[in-house]
Parts: structure tokens; sequence; C-alpha cells
């Protein structure tokens, strides 16, 4: 009885989320229309928000993970950025940056470019670090530069890696940036967040919508990490293996 | 008109002459380490010549080798390539003149085996077409189908693999090749296949070769000379398969050649470099007195029965000869090439249960006769003797 009571109304909460979702309202304090298309300004501020930080995170990350794990310095460094990205709560980097920083996009930016850097760099390090050193060796013995090794064979061979590393981070970047409105961001965080103003509707239809744009990236990713894979290292069925940041420790040594 | 820029030949291969390689007292001691890696280590390579580093683990002959592609940088001393050295030219430009292939192969795995044998030629700005017409040769040449070029490393067998890495070490006409066990992770038939076909292959490409082994009787095999190295990577010795076979310098040397050179020996001779015996042959009506009187000159007893157009048919014993004339007469025969190494004749003697063989030459007429005595008169006259004396053609059959 209290199962069917209680599916009966996560139900009617998901419809009327929906209906959040296509209908304009006015607020729950009145005065202001929220829902339909007032919610496009609010998904267009949070899709800049990841764009610009994923932009930004794999302009870094890539780059430094390719350096590093080429030349095979830096494992200290990889391991600690791996450690301290998990354990850093995303919330307090929002709030960080906004308190002493100021309550702007940019360092929303700031702080979901910091979350999204670790995964990728990681993911990067590691995928060059674990390409066959004979391969590698064959390579610089035939007459390869420095730049060569890395350009045709290192990245061809860690960039499933490298975009299981961007698929992570994007993930949690879309959902991250619902933290938006601490830092004076109107994201799609904001109907989460204010209740008052948005109701229930508001919150659990957004909440959807965030998930729906995390799985759909999700999907996105893994499409474009298996199309990046080259064919022959493609498996033959089946999924990649997921996006997750390798274990530094499992290649660094 | 001036003198023409270099250019490459027309052509997919640029038939390039072998180079000459000298190292001369190389030394190279790693930084925090006691002893140093290779010590004053000199040595000659002629152009067109397999040079064979060979020695126990830590010895330094993978060592040695990498220095000269400059993977491995000396402490001191010089390298030179045709009589220029190598340290005056940029490493990875030194690198895609000099042919390299490792044991482990490290094909590109992310590349078709075309695109793997093309990395150098591409490296040096080949156009398309020599490319494809070089990477054809080449598959050719290493034995593999032309649909194989679309495959990718993942798809090949061990030994196809090993072959595809020696065809991209000698993608781009090298005149100077580096072998580091390229041999050494297959299975024993498919490297005896591959060494074979190697030599044949290096019979008709003629490169100056650096070959590491740890394995003694590939040395002797494949070497044209043999460098043996101790511990420290010092230079034990210096010398042809059969000086070192024959005259260890040292007792390290001896032990690492192995308890059974003298046997040894026997691959590296073929049945054309001993003396062997005429042949007393008799053909079809010649006077049964004249064959009887053959038979019982020759220390076999016997009288060899030929065809018309020389083959060996059957040995004739005294009883098969009684008749006024030479009849015909059917038997069986252990026969042996010119060409057979002396440790496969042996065999093939041993094999049939006789004292002796026939030995026929390409066209499968008799060129004289193999007994195990002779084959064990060589091992002891050269175990005791001179090496320099070349063993004479055995021609006298032919008479």
């Amino acid at each position: 009885m209290s199962v069917a009571l209680t599916t009966a109304s996560v139900l009617s909460d998901f419809s009327d989320g929906l209906d959040f979702l296509v209908h304009q309202r006015e607020s729950v304090a009145g005065g202001v229309m929220v829902g339909g298309s007032k919610n496009l300004p609010l998904l267009g501020k949070h899709l800049e928000v990841v764009g610009l930080a994923m932009l930004l995170a794999v302009l870094v990350a890539v780059p430094l993970g390719l350096y590093l794990g080429h030349t095979g310095r830096g494992s200290f460094l990889a391991s600690s950025i791996s450690n301290v990205g998990r354990s850093v709560p995303a919330i307090a980097l929002v709030l960080f940056f906004s308190s002493y920083l100021g309550l702007e996009l940019k360092n929303l930016v700031f702080a979901m470019t910091l979350l999204a850097i670790p995964p990728i760099f990681t993911n990067t390090y590691v995928g060059v670090r674990q390409v066959d050193g004979d391969v590698v060796d064959a390579a610089r013995g035939m007459g390869l530069s420095g730049t060569q090794v890395v350009r045709r064979v290192e990245l061809p061979l860690a960039l499933p890696l490298v975009f299981g590393g961007i698929r992570t981070s994007v993930v949690n970047v879309i959902a991250t940036a619902t933290l938006g409105p601490f830092a004076g961001v109107l994201t799609l965080g904001d109907p989460i967040i204010n209740a008052s103003v948005y109701g229930d509707a508001g919150r659990v239809g957004t909440a959807m919508l965030v998930a729906g744009l995390a799985v759909g990236a999700e999907i996105l990713f893994a499409l474009l990490q298996r199309a990046v894979t080259p064919a022959p290292l493609r498996p033959a069925r089946g999924r990649l293996r997921a996006g997750r940041p390798a274990r530094v420790a499992d290649a660094a040594i | 008109m001036t003198s023409e820029p270099h250019r490459p030949p027309e052509g997919p291969s640029a038939h390039r002459e072998a180079a000459t390689l000298e190292l001369r007292h190389i030394r190279k001691q790693y930084a925090g380490t006691a002893e140093p890696a290779i010590d004053d280590l000199s040595l000659e390579v002629p152009a067109g010549e397999i040079c064979v580093l060979v020695g126990p683990s830590g010895c330094g002959k993978t060592t040695a080798m990498r220095l000269v592609n400059r993977m491995i940088e000396p402490t001191s001393g010089d390298i030179l390539i045709d009589g220029a050295s190598i340290m005056d030219r940029h490493p990875a430009e030194l690198r895609r003149e000099i042919g390299y292939a490792i044991q482990q192969i490290g094909l590109f795995p992310h590349q078709t085996v075309a695109d793997n044998i093309a990395v150098v030629p591409k490296l040096l700005g080949w156009d398309r077409r020599r490319v494809s017409a070089r990477v054809e040769e080449l598959l050719d040449l290493i034995g593999l189908e032309p649909a194989m070029a679309a495959r990718y490393p993942g798809q090949l067998s061990g030994g196809q693999r090993q072959r595809v890495g020696v065809a991209r070490a000698l993608a781009a006409d090298p005149p100077l090749m580096l072998m580091d066990e390229p041999f050494g992770a297959i299975d024993p038939i498919s490297r005896e296949r591959l060494q074979n076909e190697f030599l044949r292959l290096q019979g008709e490409i003629r490169k100056t070769i650096v070959f590491v082994t740890h394995d003694i009787d590939e040395a002797i095999k494949m070497g044209d000379r043999i460098a043996v190295l101790r511990k420290g990577g010092v230079l034990a010795q210096y010398a042809t398969p059969a000086e070192l076979l024959m005259a260890p310098a040292d007792e390290f040397v001896e032990d690492f050649v192995g308890a059974d050179r003298a046997l040894k020996r026997l691959a590296l001779q073929r049945v054309r470099d001993i003396d062997l015996w005429d042949a007393p042959t008799v053909r079809v009506g010649d006077p049964g007195a004249q064959a009887r009187e053959r038979a019982a000159a020759s220390p076999i007893g016997h009288a060899l029965l030929v065809d018309d157009d020389g083959r060996p048919v059957s040995w004739l014993s005294a009883t098969d000869l009684a008749a006024d004339t030479v009849r015909p007469h059917e038997g069986r025969l252990t026969t042996v090439e010119l060409d057979d190494i002396l440790r496969d004749a042996l065999a093939d003697l041993l094999q049939g249960q006789v004292m002796y063989g026939v030995v026929t030459d390409g066209g499968g007429r008799v060129a004289g006769v193999l007994s195990v005595e002779v084959i064990s008169g060589f091992l002891t006259e050269q175990g005791a003797g001179s090496i320099d004396e070349a063993p004479a053609p055995a021609d006298r059959a032919a008479q």
C-alpha cells in the first residue's frame, strides 16, 4: 500500500517537473514568470560554463599530460593531482573562488576548470605511460624526433584514455555547474537551489534536465571515445573500459 | 654542368653501398655505477659483413649496439660510419640511415603492415608512389602476400611480425643495420627458417649488420665475424666463427663457445670444403675386369654404378661385378650434396647407417664420396693444424 502510494507521488512529482520544463508559470512568491522558455537562458548559461571549463581543462591537461607522460617526469605530480582532484569538494572550490575573487562567470568557470583537469590530466598521463616501451624504442630508433613520437605514436595510442578522462570530466562538470548560483551565475542550478522561487516542480524538473544532459554527454563521449580508438585496438564487442580516471599508481611505477 | 646534388637513385630502393663501421676505444659508464658497461671497446666491421656481438647477459652487447645509432651516448671514444664520426650527426637524422630491428619488434599497433614498413621512407620524404612501390618490393622480399599490407600487427603470427620488423628496418635501404636478437622471441623451428631466409637475403642485399645475440650457435651461424664480450663490456675475442672455434683466445671464450666446439665446426663447413674421395664409377657395359680393378683400388671396396648422365645408381660389390661386363643393377644409396653443411651430411650418413655417402653436385651428378672417416679426419686435422689452410675443393671426382 505504502509502496504504491510512494510510487504514485514520485510519478506525479515527475510529471509536475516535466510540466515545469515545458510550461511557464508564475513564481511561488509571485510577480515573475518561471519555467518553460524562461529556462532557456539558464540552460544556455549552464552549457556556456561547461563548454568554457572543458575547453580550458583540455587545453591545460592534455598538453601537460602528454609532456610529462612522454618525458616520464612528474609521476609524483601526476598522482598528487589525481588524489587532490578526488578529495577537494566542488562546493568548497566554488565558494572559495567566489568569495575571494567575486561573483563572476569567470570565477565559476575557473573553479569548474580545476575540477575538470585531474581526470583528463591523469588519463592522458597514464595513456602515454602505458604505451608499449618497445614501440616507443622502435620509433626513436628509426629516427622519429620527440615530437614525432608524441604525435604519431603516443597520442594516437593514448587517445582512447584521453577521451575517457574528458568523458568523466564533462559529466562531472555538467552536474557541478548547478552550484553556479553560489558564485552569482544563474545556471540550471538556480531552480534546484531556490525552490522557494521555482517551487518543487522547478527543482525536480531541472534536476531531471541536468541528469538528462549528463547521461547524454556520457553517451556522446563514449561514442567519441570509440571513434578515436584506432580501429585495430577497438574491442571486438562490448564496451570500452569505463572512462574512470585510471589510477596513476598503476602506470607510474 | 657542375656536379649533381646528392639525389637518391631512381626506383623504389636506393641500393646504397654498405658502410664500414668502426668503434674506437668506446667507454660507457652510467652515472652512479662503479664499473663501466663498456670498457675500451674497439671494433672494425668491413662493409657488407655481419658482425655478431655475443656474450652472457650483462656483458654490454646491446649497449654496444645502441651506441651506434646514438640511442645511448658513449662516455668517451668515437664511432665512425664510412670514416665519418656519428657524433657530428643529428641523432634522429643519423637513425633514419641505420636500420633498426629489436627482439620485441615494436611494430606500431595502430598502423597497417604497409604503414609500419613505410615509416622511415615517409620520414625521409619519399613520394607516395615510391613508398608504395618499396613496400610492395619488401613484402615480396620477406615472403609475405601483398594482401598482408592492409593487415594490422595484431593480426599477424609471431614469425610474420618478425619479418615485418626486418622489412621495416630495411625499408629505406640503409647502408648499416642494427639487429638486437631479431629472431629471439619465436619458436626454434620458425627461428631457424627465418635465420636461413635472412642469410639468403643478406646474400642479395649485402648490408653491414651489427647483430646482437646471447646464443653462440646463432652467432656462429649468422656471423662473418663474432665479437665475444665479457662482463663489463670488455672484448674477449673478435674473430671469424672458424677462428673462434679453432683457437679460442682464453678460457672464458672456450667456456662460452662450449665443450662441443669441435662438433660446432661441422656447422661451419660445407661438403665441398673438404677433401672428398674419388668415386670408383662404372657404367653399364664397362668391361667387368676393369670394373673389379677400380673397386679393388678404392678404399671402399665397391664400385659405383652411374647412369649415362653421371647420376649415381647403386653400389656394386665384387659379386655384382663377377660378369664379363657391368650389368644394370638396382640398389639403395645415401646421397649428400656439395652444398650441404657437414653437420647435416654426417647426420644423413648416421641416419642411413652407412659409412659412405655419394656426393652429388647441383645437377645430381656424382662429385665424389664422403665417408665418416673423412669427416673425423677433417675434425682432428683441423683441430691440430693451422686455421689458415682453406680445405681444397673436391673436384678430383669430376675428372
